[in-house]
């Protein structure tokens, strides 16, 4: 007979969806009744047959199948051992990992960070400079009258959220939804986003920064250069303008603004433009965390030691200084002798050079499935998976935190990521004599 | 037909464009538990060309080509993008082979230039698209 659980929340992006229906049988996931591929995804692909059952240690150049205990110990002693070891990954795990992962750093004198370091850190960088002016979706979906996404697609990286938050759903003050509200998308290609919008501005690569100035100029009446990065002057004078006369604005940013150009700058000035419009209307702000709890890790480790992501422990305080002890920097100078990778798959994300200066040294890999981080991992466990068969807690991108369930039993002797932390961390202890 | 110049048989034959890479549903769904398998390839060893760049490049869709920056080089199949026009950007998926060519500086904040690089896309009929494996053992 099978089971629908309703309300359940959706570990894959920033969204953070809570309303999905999933329907289980013997412990199986049939069907997920939602409207959005990754998220099926995450669901019914389970049991594919690269789900990892067991732990594994490397020996003599090939892979020995151990049990969870062994390779858990084994993890322990590389980590006891290092002199400078990072422990990287962090954003698709709940908040208790992280919890658990921060003491792990802290008792190694490791280096901690997560994926921000290569998606919205420089959003950080920025914020930690200029301020910023937000509040979470629900706010949005009740008030905002001007919707703009700027170097960002989320119709294939956040397919839910233009109808759950933005733009088509109705709310309070917005009781007929898209037909009170304008869209407004600005990319240098057009996205399917941009197709859905009203006005689409086309900027070129690499001048996000020149056209955030152009539109800080237009809204407080001075002249505008005739062209500013591929956009005439008459079509940011009307942006402007709509801008103006609107009542709520919502601007969402992507990785194109943090990834090119001026990276931190780039943010400093579409902040210091939310600031600007506020002589005329209400505006806010929020960047598109990708993974479901980016946000989450940052949270924990700032309440942990003051700082959102790239800390080094190997003073025995914390220190934050990105571009020194962010992953990629540490990587690239090849200070880092041990990694402890969890929830995620720098071999896959990360540079080429810098994932060969990864693959020269031992990994400890920890993850539900096989990745190209686990294929060059000295030791392997195999994890369950939070918000389907561990419980936890995660961050939406608005900074708003959702209780995720457990509805599954994990495969069996398949541990929760913050078990296993928890025992590596108790042999970390052992081994140093504390 | 008009005569090419110098110039336009040097265009027909590698096609200068601004490299980015981003997100796709695509290579999103491909991400648990399937980069060691074939779907990853065909969802993130690709390269999204805008159509008219294909028409006035020698390259057709389906082709393998090859990308070069000054980070590296890499083979990928040239597909249509559905996310045009964006004529003189071509677009790879976020992962390895993206990675192969991608910006290492980090400016400073430890942030590597995953978008708007300079590039030079060619056919290249004779090369071997790797999967992701075998991309990572030939680091």
């Amino acid at each position: 007979m099978p089971t629908i659980v309703t309300d359940v929340v959706c570990p894959y992006c920033g969204c953070l969806c809570d309303d999905l229906e999933v329907v289980i049988e013997d412990n199986k996931i049939v069907e997920t009744r939602c409207d959005c591929e990754l998220g099926a995804g995450r669901f019914l692909d389970l049991d594919i047959p690269t789900r990892i059952r067991k732990s594994r240690i490397r020996m003599d150049g090939g892979f020995k199948e151990a049990a969870v205990d062994e390779a858990i110990q084994r993890a322990a002693e590389i980590l006891a051992r290092a002199r400078r070891p990072l422990i990287y990954g962090w954003s698709s795990t709940e908040c208790d990992a992280v919890r658990v992962g921060i003491e792990l750093a802290e008792e190694t004198g490791a280096i901690i960070d997560n994926t921000t370091s290569i998606c919205h850190g420089p959003t950080i960088l920025a914020l930690q400079d200029v301020g910023i002016s937000t509040c979470t979706l629900g706010e949005i979906k009740n008030r905002a009258d001007l919707v703009i996404y700027w170097g960002c697609n989320p119709m294939q990286a956040h397919p839910r959220h233009l109808s759950r938050y933005t733009f088509f759903p109705k709310g309070f003050f917005r009781e007929k939804g898209q037909d009170e509200r304008t869209l407004v998308v600005i990319d240098v290609r057009k996205t399917d986003t941009a197709k859905l919008a009203k006005y689409f501005l086309q900027v070129k690569p690499n001048y996000d920064y020149e056209l955030l100035s152009a539109f800080r100029l237009a809204i407080k009446g001075y002249k505008v250069p005739d062209s500013v990065g591929g956009i005439p002057r008459e079509k940011i004078e009307e942006i402007a303008k709509i801008m103006k006369e609107s009542r709520f604005i919502a601007i969402f940013f992507g990785v194109g603004v943090t990834m090119s150009g001026a990276k931190n700058r780039n943010i400093d000035n579409v902040l210091s433009f939310t600031r600007d419009l506020h002589r005329f209307t209400k505006c806010v702000i929020m960047p598109m965390r990708g993974h479901y709890n980016v946000t989450g890790f940052n949270e924990v480790l700032t309440w942990e030691t003051g700082f959102p992501y790239a800390v080094d422990f190997s003073r025995g305080c914390p220190k934050y200084n990105p571009g020194e002890t962010s992953v990629i920097d540490v990587l690239l100078r090849e200070e880092v002798d041990v990694a402890l990778v969890i929830a995620s798959d720098p071999i896959a994300h990360f540079p080429k050079e810098v994932t060969k200066r990864l693959m020269n040294v031992p990994i400890v890999a920890i993850n539900a499935y096989e990745s190209l981080t686990t294929e060059v991992a000295s030791v392997v466990i195999p994890a369950a998976i939070a918000g389907i068969e561990v419980d936890g807690t995660a961050y939406r991108m608005d900074h708003v935190p959702i209780r995720l369930r457990k509805i599954l039993e994990p495969p069996e002797g398949i541990l929760p990521d913050r078990e296993i932390l928890s025992r590596i961390l108790e042999n970390v202890r052992r081994l140093k004599g504390r | 037909m008009k005569k090419l110049g110098i110039r336009d048989r040097e265009m027909l034959e590698k096609l200068k464009v601004i490299l980015i890479t981003g997100r796709t549903i695509s290579q999103g769904t491909a991400r648990d538990g399937k980069k060691i398998l074939k779907e990853y390839v065909e969802s993130a060893a690709i390269c999204e060309l805008d159509p008219e760049d294909l028409e006035k490049s020698r390259i057709k869709e389906g082709d393998t080509v090859r990308i070069k920056t000054g980070y590296g080089t890499v083979t990928v199949r040239a597909v249509i993008s559905t996310q045009a026009p964006h004529s003189g950007i071509v677009f790879i998926p976020l992962g390895p082979w993206a990675n192969e060519v991608i910006g290492l500086d980090t400016d400073g904040i430890g942030m590597p230039s995953f978008k708007s690089i300079s590039a030079e896309i060619e056919a290249a009929p004779d090369e071997e698209i790797l999967d992701a494996l075998a991309l990572i053992k030939r680091r």
